[in-house]
């Protein structure tokens, strides 16, 4: 079915003006979107402001333990020579504080404030898998308690933020602290990528009818980019972790250099990723800028296209500059040369952003206020930490400044300027958004100018005593250095910041005891500010037709309509949760979709799945293992349960003589994109195995090494996999197209053959490595066969899983032809299947003999 | 603030800053690298000072200007200049400008080869000068003046990272690699190098001293380096030493004690300072250390020698002491 074009939709409001039917509908919509109450249940809500308020509260309590423990570094640091903490307690504390800093604050803290968000952005009435934002959640709360409270057993991870190894992969060397690290983080990490597909989604396919992509809110742009990032940053890293624990769980040489692993591996997939990862916790502070200055300069952001492809120049870019981060390991000089080019260059993009807002505020009436003062100070504060970033980025100045103070300081004013300041001076714009109240003004002056002093002097310090000898991390320093004048100032400064920090949250403690403001308090002209005062739990009352990017400056009466239900989906007849799916270009309505409603099955299955990851960690593998199949069992109990429901009729009416479809499969539907775009994330993961093996054949002049338990697969073995994994592939994809033509007994048999095939597949992958007796212990060649070989045929596994999935799908009657959504999904599943094994087996079955 | 005036005046502040710490700055270089570095931080330093008035200067105009004062084509046409075409020529300036300071110094095989060996946290160094049997020291890099030296890296247990901020950039040591890193000191002096990357328990307690000396001075410590500790094995602590078992890890060439597990001993009492360059040679630091390493370096490899009475540490620290 097509979407209708818009421009035929008569806009009738005649239907709207009755205000008994209004009443009506309010009352419906209040009952299907009210939240549940109680002791307990209140904590099985999904709705996007409940989780999106939970999630941003969990990540700023992170942020202030992750400042405390940095406040511990600036007291040991404060005189040279100083006692007061261990060397051993200072390692935690540092790796910790940037851990925390990244993982549990940063990254959180932008899909947390995301999720509140964008559904208001777009004037959608929640995320379009709330449940999955829910799941995230939970898995952030659990991961990050157990990270962060390894602290107060003494074993908190203590091998720095970026965790090379050997030191930390050796067993000797390092103790639990590293594994709480890898695993604890992992599952952070994978609740970081649900919550990216979700945005993703949300951002792609429920923007109100009428908002093309160039009408979109520079929020919903920057979440786009942002979690697209994430998408692609994250999973190399989840495949170094991979790596990682295989050699501390089962002593599989990846980092081992006498067994032909190479401890750069891990630089390479660290920083492929933790490039970026600065990007991605920078660029949303720029997004929040690209909000409120407008509002502020009362006019359109100047520029709009160039903010929107200099966002995408830089995240393309942020991939190319991770080799700045090894410009000391001794690489060959071209690459030098080239990562000095991409790393200066990424400031051309961040530029143009940053002067599109000061010609904004040229070209506007600018309104000061406590909002803009923290925009323009951390401006300040951010375009010394670009300007230093510039300079580190000449790799022989970089050669000295390198893991010294001057780096600390660089990446600290990057930091607080480029996200801690700017979130805070969000947190004023938007506190009223969700709370109908304002801030005091007095108050979040005061403590920026605190904040702004703190800063200033506790980093540009760090900048001299960086370049006068100061490595990063140490516990402490000799006095004879004559560097106790420049800590003691870092060290107030420090202690500055946090009273400032501290004023915040003395100012949103009051909150509570203030009235309620009007609505749309700053006079914005975006869509989420239509947020009422007295909240209701709808998230909005009609979907709008977007005509500008300004839509409350430019649309006339739009506030008023908006109320009165003027625009689309104004009830709940059906007494569901539902939102608009629109196109993704052009934004044409495609289907109404329902919403998940209060569940507890995500935070089960996140606890089951918390289960997995911390039991590993303390070798319990058998109580591992339960949990993992308790979590297979949680998500096919959810998925059963909770999605591709048929719906009781084909289509229902949205208003102005639309009807649109309650049911889509396919391209169109929003669970298509999530499967796809999950699945890119996986991609990368292997791809990042990938780049393992080959980067193995780099270093070693004869790959694969000769020896015993070093020769295999062979090529039989992995090539009947591949015909295997292709004949599952083939058998799924047919048995989709005929499905859809109704031969639904032939499509079943397809099924089952698939089935077959992938578990067939299973076996013959495993097979290849085993029969030929490669010994993963031995050797980085044979480790890093295994883990190609494991890793796709736990996604031939996972592939027949979902192949019986359909199967019973079908047989229970939950997949007749015109709903067969989980057939379209899991089709997507087998094409990426697919791509992986040829892949896969082609690398360690064909390439041996090529090389 | 004008160039020509901030040109004379930011050396001024750096070398008061630097006045304090002459010995370990990047600020203070006595190395060719390093000085060229420095130079390098001092324009680079002036640049971002130049931009970051600059910005300022239109952030402020910016808030001041009246409503409308700035038309959309001309706040476009401030994003090209100042967002697009000003950086992108000042950026490609800079990459040209520092690309050849990328390329490596140029060594040829005559010349003095040093290889040294980041260990949890100590250093190997082995001097390798051409036609010659190598030299073996621990924990002390001395160079001759003037002269260019290669000095190969490497790590024995994890990464670790050398860097005489005095001398040149840092280099990573990484097990299973060699780095090399060519250098050249050219004032004599009496300098101090750590390691720079993180690398476990006493990473803050990895030091080594440099010293720089005149080409000839060098060449008469170098022989003198080669020779085998002198004959005092009548001293009361040279017995306590074997009988502790002390050789099984350390050498002291020209007696019974070969190990290579933990820094060659032969000259030790030579070296201004002991542990990796945390404590002054003293009789009392020596007999302290061998006492109970850990409780000076946590973390360190040696065993304590608790056992040993109060006289017997002095007697070995003596003894340690004299091998010049």
């Amino acid at each position: 079915m097509t979407a209708p074009p818009l421009d035929d939709v008569a806009l009738d409001h005649t239907a709207q003006n009755d205000p008994a039917v209004r009443t009506a509908q309010e009352d419906r919509l209040r009952a299907v979107w009210k939240p549940p109450a109680g002791l307990f249940l209140r904590w099985s809500d999904v709705n996007n402001n409940r989780v999106g308020i939970w999630y941003t509260l969990t990540a700023f309590v992170f942020m202030l333990f992750a400042g405390v423990l940095a406040l511990v570094m600036r007291a040991q640091l404060a005189v040279p020579d100083n006692d007061l903490v261990s060397a051993n307690t200072f390692n935690q504390l540092f790796t910790l504080h940037g851990s925390m800093m990244m993982f549990l604050f940063a990254v959180p803290m932008f899909e947390a404030v995301s999720i509140i968000l964008l559904p208001q952005l777009l004037g959608a009435r929640d995320l379009p898998f709330p449940r999955l934002s829910a799941f995230g959640y939970w898995s952030f709360l659990i991961g990050g308690v157990f990270v962060g409270g390894s602290i107060f057993f003494n074993v908190a991870p203590d091998g720095g933020w970026f965790m090379y190894p050997p030191l930390t992969t050796r067993t000797d060397l390092s103790g639990l602290g590293a594994d709480i690290w890898m695993l604890g983080l992992s599952f952070i990490e994978v609740s970081s990528v649900a919550a990216a597909v979700e945005l993703i989604v949300g951002v792609l396919k429920c923007r109100p009818p009428g908002m093309r992509l160039n009408l979109m809110p520079l929020y919903a742009w920057y979440i786009l980019v942002v979690a697209v990032m994430i998408l692609f940053a994250f999973p190399p890293l989840i495949a170094g972790d991979v790596l990682f624990e295989m050699e501390r769980l089962l002593d599989w040489p990846f980092f081992d250099a006498a067994r032909g692993g190479d401890p750069l591996l891990w630089q390479h997939l660290f920083w492929i990723f933790g490039h970026p990862e600065v990007y991605i916790i920078f660029l949303p502070s720029i997004a929040l800028f690209a909000m409120l200055i407008p509002t502020f300069s009362q006019r359109h952001l100047l520029g709009y296209p160039w903010i929107v492809l200099a966002a995408v120049g830089t995240a393309f870019l942020s991939f190319g500059l991770w080799v700045h981060h090894m410009f000391a390991t001794g690489l060959p000089k071209i690459s030098l040369a080239f990562f000095s080019a991409a790393s200066e260059a990424v400031a051309i993009p961040t530029g143009v952003q940053i002067f599109c807002f000061i010609a904004t505020l040229w070209a506007g009436r600018v309104i000061w206020s406590t909002p803009l003062l923290y925009a323009t100070g951390s401006l300040a504060i951010f375009v010394i930490g670009g300007l230093t970033g510039v300079m580190v980025a000449v790799a022989p100045f970089d050669w000295q400044a390198h893991d010294t103070y001057f780096i600390v300081a660089h990446l600290h004013y990057v930091l607080l300027g480029g996200t801690l300041l700017p979130l805070f001076g969000g947190l004023y714009y938007y506190w009223p958004l969700v709370t109908g109240k304002k801030l005091s003004d007095r108050l979040g002056r005061i403590a920026f100018w605190v904040m702004f002093a703190g800063a200033n002097l506790a980093f540009f310090p760090m900048h001299f005593s960086g370049l006068m000898g100061m490595p990063r991390r140490v516990f402490t320093y000799p006095a004879e250095l004559g560097l106790g004048g420049l800590n003691m100032a870092s060290t107030i400064g420090a202690f500055l910041f946090a009273a400032g920090v501290a004023l915040v949250c003395v100012d949103l403690c009051l909150s509570p005891t203030r009235k309620k403001g009007k609505r749309n308090p700053w006079n914005a002209g975006t869509l989420e500010w239509l947020a009422h005062p007295e909240d209701e739990d709808w998230g909005i009352r009609s979907v709008p037709l977007i005509e500008s990017r300004y839509p409350i400056w430019d649309q006339p009466g739009f506030v008023e309509k908006v109320d009165e239900g003027r625009f689309f989906l104004p009830d709940a007849e059906e007494g569901r949760r539902e939102t608009i799916v629109t196109t993704v270009l052009d934004a044409r309505p495609l289907q109404v979709v329902r919403l998940g409603t209060p569940s507890f099955k995500p935070m089960f299955t996140a606890i089951a799945l918390g289960g997995v990851f911390i039991l590993t960690t303390y070798h319990l593998y058998w109580a591992a293992l339960g949990c993992g199949v308790t979590t297979l069992a949680m998500i096919l109990w959810w998925l059963w349960t909770g999605t591709a429901e048929i719906p009781e009729k084909a289509g229902k009416s949205i208003g102005h003589g639309l009807t649109i479809p309650l049911y889509i499969s396919g391209p169109s539907s929003s669970g298509w994109w999530a499967m796809f775009i999950t699945m890119m994330a996986d991609a990368t993961a292997f791809s990042g195995l990938v780049f393992g093996y080959y980067f193995f054949w780099t270093i070693h002049p004869e790959f694969p090494p000769a020896g015993p338990g070093m020769d295999g697969p062979g090529a039989f073995w992995p090539m009947a996999a591949l015909a295997l994994v292709l004949a599952g592939w083939a058998a799924t994809l047919v048995a989709r197209i005929i499905h859809a033509r109704g031969q639904v007994s032939a499509a079943r048999g397809l099924l089952a053959f698939g089935i077959l095939a992938s578990l067939a597949s299973l076996a013959a992958g495993l097979a290849g490595p085993w029969l030929t007796d490669l010994r993963p212990t031995l050797h980085v060649y044979p480790a890093i066969v295994w883990t190609l070989a494991i890793w796709t045929t736990a996604h031939s596994g996972i592939g027949a899983i979902m192949q019986a999935y359909a199967l019973a799908r079908s047989l229970a009657g939950r997949m007749p032809p015109a709903y067969d959504a989980d057939l379209h999904n899991i089709t997507v599943y087998q094409h990426f299947l697919a791509l992986t094994a040829i892949v896969a087996y082609a690398t360690i079955g064909l390439f041996p003999a090529a090389a | 603030m004008s160039r020509p005036l901030f040109r004379s005046a930011a050396p001024a502040l750096f070398a008061c800053l630097a006045g304090c710490n002459m010995h370990q700055s990047t600020l203070a270089p006595f190395g060719r690298d390093a000085a060229d570095i420095r130079g390098m931080t001092l324009l680079l330093v002036g640049g971002a000072v130049v931009i970051f008035l600059g910005v300022a200067a239109l952030v402020v105009a910016a808030m001041r200007a009246p409503a409308g004062r700035l038309t959309h084509d001309g706040g476009m046409r401030l994003v090209l200049w100042a967002g697009g075409i000003v950086p992108t020529v000042v950026l490609g300036a800079l990459l040209v400008w520092t690309l050849p300071a990328m390329r490596p110094a140029p060594a040829t095989p005559a010349d003095l080869r040093v290889a040294l060996v980041g260990e949890q946290f100590w250093w190997r160094v082995a001097y390798r000068p051409p036609n010659r049997p190598p030299v073996v020291s621990a924990n002390e890099l001395r160079l001759p003046v003037g002269r260019t030296v290669v000095l190969e890296l490497g790590a024995g247990d994890v990464i670790h990272s050398f860097w005489v901020p005095g001398l040149a950039g840092k280099m990573d040591m990484i097990p299973g690699r060699t780095n090399r890193l060519v250098v050249r000191a050219d004032k004599a002096g009496r300098y101090r190098g750590v390691c720079a990357e993180f690398c476990g328990l006493s990473h803050a307690l990895m030091a080594f001293d440099v010293v720089a000396m005149p080409p000839a001075a060098f060449d008469a410590w170098l022989a003198a380096e080669a020779r085998p500790a002198a004959p005092v094995a009548s001293a009361p602590g040279a017995a306590l030493f074997t009988a502790n078992g002390c050789g099984g890890c350390h050498a002291v060439r020209g007696t019974a004690g070969t190990g290579s597990i933990g820094p060659d001993l032969t000259h030790f009492g030579a070296r201004a300072t002991l542990a990796a360059g945390i404590l002054p040679m003293t009789t009392a630091n020596v007999a302290r250390f061998v006492r109970d390493a850990g409780s000076v370096k946590p973390g360190a490899r040696m065993p304590a020698f608790r056992h040993l009475s109060p006289g017997d540490t002095q007697a070995i620290a003596r003894y340690l002491e004299s091998l010049k």
